[in-house]
């Protein structure tokens, strides 16, 4: 198991710098100057446009300001936005913003789409199963800021339950709808996939055998079916988590919660190398930290399973 | 049997418009309110407002955001009134120029303080001027002290500075100081009205970095906390000695990713003042706001531009372009496709700018399809029968280009299309490298309200705008006699006479003016006034009493 994680932990240095070197060349790729973007419509001043570029590195050759980043990063020190901030603060203010709507969405996900997926699962067939099938099939099709605004638009605007923006991220009350909203699509993808592992494994030998033993039913349902069927599930909830954290641009939008989506959003407007780049390493260990996580969940899972 | 089927649809569609308006009717009736009830003098105002781009410096805010909070903090030499563009004096008690305006005389207001409690001087401005210009302090807009003598010393076009002062700057007494020109201008006191002339205090060269963030002005607003991305606070100045006190307790900046965001806060009163309606509600929202939606003009021009280092345009007879002016019908597109947030230009010239001239171009920007096609005839053709237009496709502008060139194309058989470039760095790269295949959009804001900035910055041969290649020789020596008039009057006519010039040479192809389309929340007291820069004029906003 400590070897296991040791080699897994090993290979992350080459995706890590890979992933990295690839975002850093692709933000350079991109014509056009945001140095120069900054003047607009207005003429450029060439001799302050050089000296703010100069400023900011950027009249290195790329290699150069790669491995200058790189060598920065492993010092902790994530460079400055054009702003002058450091990125490392842009990025402590918006992440905790995003981490809060990923755990709100998470929990709505797990509770909302393993109950439905399980209620349906074990009525596989009949009405209750057809319902739960048409109604993730209309949340998969609607894209999600025709779900925000319509969320907005009804809740806000028209019965006036809710405020129709986020106006402090840390009160967990105000994230309950782009919470939702955002969780929707993944719910609906959670529902179809415990159904169907349900519905399979009702059907397993060892479903038989613990109905002959005469277990209590709650004790099969719960312990034994639901404890095998949750091996895909938990698959898909950890890249889901990766998917909350990157991928929340357009919710966070709609809703005004100034995440990381904006960060990123924002930066990518900008041409902002130095936060773009921040964020999306970010990105990367989070994610490649999840993955490691759910592999190992499986054994938890699944005793069969055993890493060596 | 189609006919019929559209002409129901029409009907239902009628119907629709109906109900739509008499709900805005409803509106109306229940907003009536906007002046009744009382203001609140210490009432904060909550307004909108993107994270600015760059430290809160009088020089480094080149976007409007962050001179949006900086024109709250800090007060300049003089100011505009609002509507006539007339100079107005705030810090300054008199700015007065000699007999050939290449040095002028600036006499402050004694007793002026900074927001900590020190006295502005002469030495305010000229050390803060001093260091703005300075190429090493990285100050977007430090090309503004250009006319200044000295100023290739701090900031040279290549490598660094040989001194720290431009020469041209003298302090005579601590209220009064002489700033003298390389050249002569007439209007240069108009030019002081912009944030980048702001005085600075002692405290911000120890840390410029620092107080970027916590700046300390002499404006009417004094600056609180900036809370990144979240909201920027501003308070009353009491001290405060300017024409322009400020008429509430203070503003709140708020910070919104999206209009739309900004727009459903501002229904439900959250917030008080928006930007820009979003596109998506433009058409409804004068119905949802009822009198409390703002609909201002302010003074900026949207052109497109022919490349004039093309092939293409390079020996072009200047009829060719007045026809294709002539081929856009102006008045339908700024109504349907724009929703009525732009006006038809008739003038190089923004309106509200001093010397804008009501149908300065006449007949050309007139949408006339046979004498468009008349004098594309007569000046020889397009050539390739084909033009484009490069736009950035990051920002709402396919709708008009497409209408525009559906409109060239439909009235002079020239075949036109738009140009796409993903981003707006994209789209001024290929300009400033000049690789633009045909015309290109272009947008120019005023800088301060005097016609020649719409002309000689943008269409003067070695002006840092002119980006298409546009070179006229008569134009240029007109534009140089202009700057040297005795007095701005002079000056202002002449450039009217060099618009003329322009209007048969056909640098551009002016299409429309901008407009604010923008709203209020229930609780501001009475409506909005905004200045010609297009923002509102914040120290006259006036918060309702909570009853």
């Amino acid at each position: 198991m400590g070897r296991y994680v040791a080699r897994r932990l090993l290979q992350m240095i080459p995706v890590f710098i890979g992933t990295t070197l690839i975002i850093f060349l692709m933000v350079h790729i991109l014509p056009g100057d945001p140095i120069r973007a900054m003047w607009g419509d207005k003429a450029a001043d060439p001799a302050q446009v050089a000296s703010l570029r100069h400023e900011f590195g950027l009249d290195q050759p790329l290699w150069k300001q790669y491995v200058d980043y790189m060598g920065n990063l492993f010092q902790g020190d994530f460079g400055k936005t054009f702003g002058g901030r450091e990125v490392i603060d842009e990025m402590s203010e918006s992440f905790p913003v995003t981490l809060r709507l990923t755990a709100v969405a998470m929990i709505i996900e797990i509770i909302v789409g393993i109950g439905l997926g399980a209620w349906a699962g074990l009525r596989a067939g009949k009405a209750a199963d057809t319902g739960v099938l048409i109604f993730t099939l209309i949340v998969i099709s609607i894209p999600v800021f025709v779900l925000g605004f319509l969320a907005r638009f009804v809740l806000a605007d028209q019965l006036g339950w809710v405020a129709p923006n986020v106006q402090d991220s840390t009160d967990y009350a105000q994230l309950f709808l782009p919470g939702f909203v955002l969780a929707m699509l993944s719910m609906a993808y959670v529902a179809r996939l415990t159904r169907t592992t349900f519905a399979e494994n009702l059907r397993a030998d060892y479903m038989r055998t613990a109905m002959a033993k005469g277990l209590p039913r709650r004790r099969i349902v719960g312990v034994h079916l639901l404890r095998n069927s949750l091996i895909p599930v938990v698959t898909f909830l950890g890249t889901d988590i990766g998917g909350f954290i990157g991928g929340a641009v357009v919710t966070e939008g709609i809703f005004n919660v100034q995440g990381v989506g904006n960060l990123l959003f924002k930066a990518l407007q900008q041409r902002e190398g130095s936060t773009i780049v921040g964020v999306v390493t970010v990105f990367v260990l989070v994610i490649l930290v999840i993955n490691l996580l759910v592999d190992l969940l499986y054994a938890v899972l699944d005793p069969r399973i055993r890493y060596a | 049997m189609r006919g019929a089927k559209s002409a129901k649809w029409v009907a239902g569609a009628a119907i629709i418009a109906l109900a739509a308006t008499a709900c805005g009717g409803n509106d109306k009736d229940s907003d009536s309110g906007m002046n009744s009830g009382k203001a609140d003098p210490n009432g904060i105002l909550t307004a909108q407002l993107s994270e600015p781009q760059n430290p809160l410096q009088p020089a480094n805010a080149k976007e409007s955001q962050g001179s949006r909070v900086l024109r709250t903090i800090f007060s300049g030499l003089v100011d505009y009134e609002p509507g006539t563009g007339k100079l107005v004096y705030v810090n300054a008690e008199s700015v007065t120029p000699n007999a050939d305006s290449s040095v002028w005389t600036v006499k402050l207001k004694p007793g002026w303080k900074f927001h900590d409690g020190t006295t502005v001087t002469s030495k305010s401005f000229v050390d803060s001027w001093n260091w703005s210009a300075n190429v090493k302090n990285n100050q977007t807009n430090s090309s503004w002290f250009q006319d200044i003598k000295g100023y290739e010393d701090v900031h040279p076009a290549k490598g660094a500075p040989k001194a720290d002062k431009m020469s041209g700057l003298k302090i005579v007494d601590d209220n009064t100081f002489t700033i003298s020109l390389t050249g002569s201008v007439s209007y240069f006191a108009y030019k002081l009205g912009y944030d980048v002339w702001a005085p600075l205090p002692e405290s911000f060269f120890k840390d410029p970095a620092a107080a970027g963030q916590k700046p300390i002005g002499n404006g009417p607003y004094k600056f609180v906390s900036w809370d990144h991305k979240k909201l920027i606070k501003v308070r009353k100045f009491d001290g405060y000695q300017g024409p322009n006190k400020a008429k509430n307790g203070g503003i709140d900046f708020k910070n919104y990713t999206t209009a739309e965001a900004a727009y459903s806060d501002l229904r439900s009163n959250n917030l008080d003042w928006i930007e820009q309606i979003p596109t998506t509600s433009l058409t409804s929202y004068k119905q949802d706001l009822g009198d409390r939606a703002i609909d201002a003009e302010y003074s900026a021009v949207q052109s497109i531009v022919p490349a004039f280092y093309t092939k293409q345009f390079k020996d072009i007879n200047p009829k060719v372009i007045q026809g294709l002016s002539m081929a856009i019908d102006r008045d339908t597109i700024t109504k349907t496709v724009l929703h009525g947030t732009r006006t038809p230009a008739d003038s190089y010239v923004a309106r509200g700018v001093i010397g804008y001239k009501p149908g300065a171009l006449g007949d050309v920007t007139k949408f006339d399809p046979a004498q468009a096609k008349k004098l594309i005839k007569d000046g020889g053709g397009v050539p390739g029968n084909k033009i484009s237009i490069q736009f950035n496709a990051d920002q709402s502008h396919k709708p008009w280009v497409d209408a525009v060139c559906n409109s060239i194309r439909k009235a002079t058989g020239v075949e036109c299309v738009g140009d796409s470039k993903p981003d707006f760095q994209a789209d001024l790269n290929a300009r400033d490298n000049k690789q633009v295949k045909s015309m290109y959009r272009g947008g120019w804001v005023l800088d301060y309200p005097v016609n020649s900035n719409f002309m000689r910055d943008l269409y003067g041969t070695t002006a840092a705008g002119n980006t298409s290649g546009y070179s006229n020789k008569e134009f240029d020596e007109l534009a140089a006699k202009a700057d040297k008039a005795k007095t701005l009057d002079e000056t202002v006519k002449m450039y009217q006479e060099a618009e003329q010039l322009l209007k048969n040479d056909m640098p551009a192809i002016p299409l429309w003016f901008y407009k604010n389309n923008s709203g209020q929340s229930e609780k501001v007291f009475g409506k909005i006034v905004y200045g010609q820069d297009g923002d509102p004029i914040f120290t006259d906003v006036q918060v309702k009493a909570k009853k």
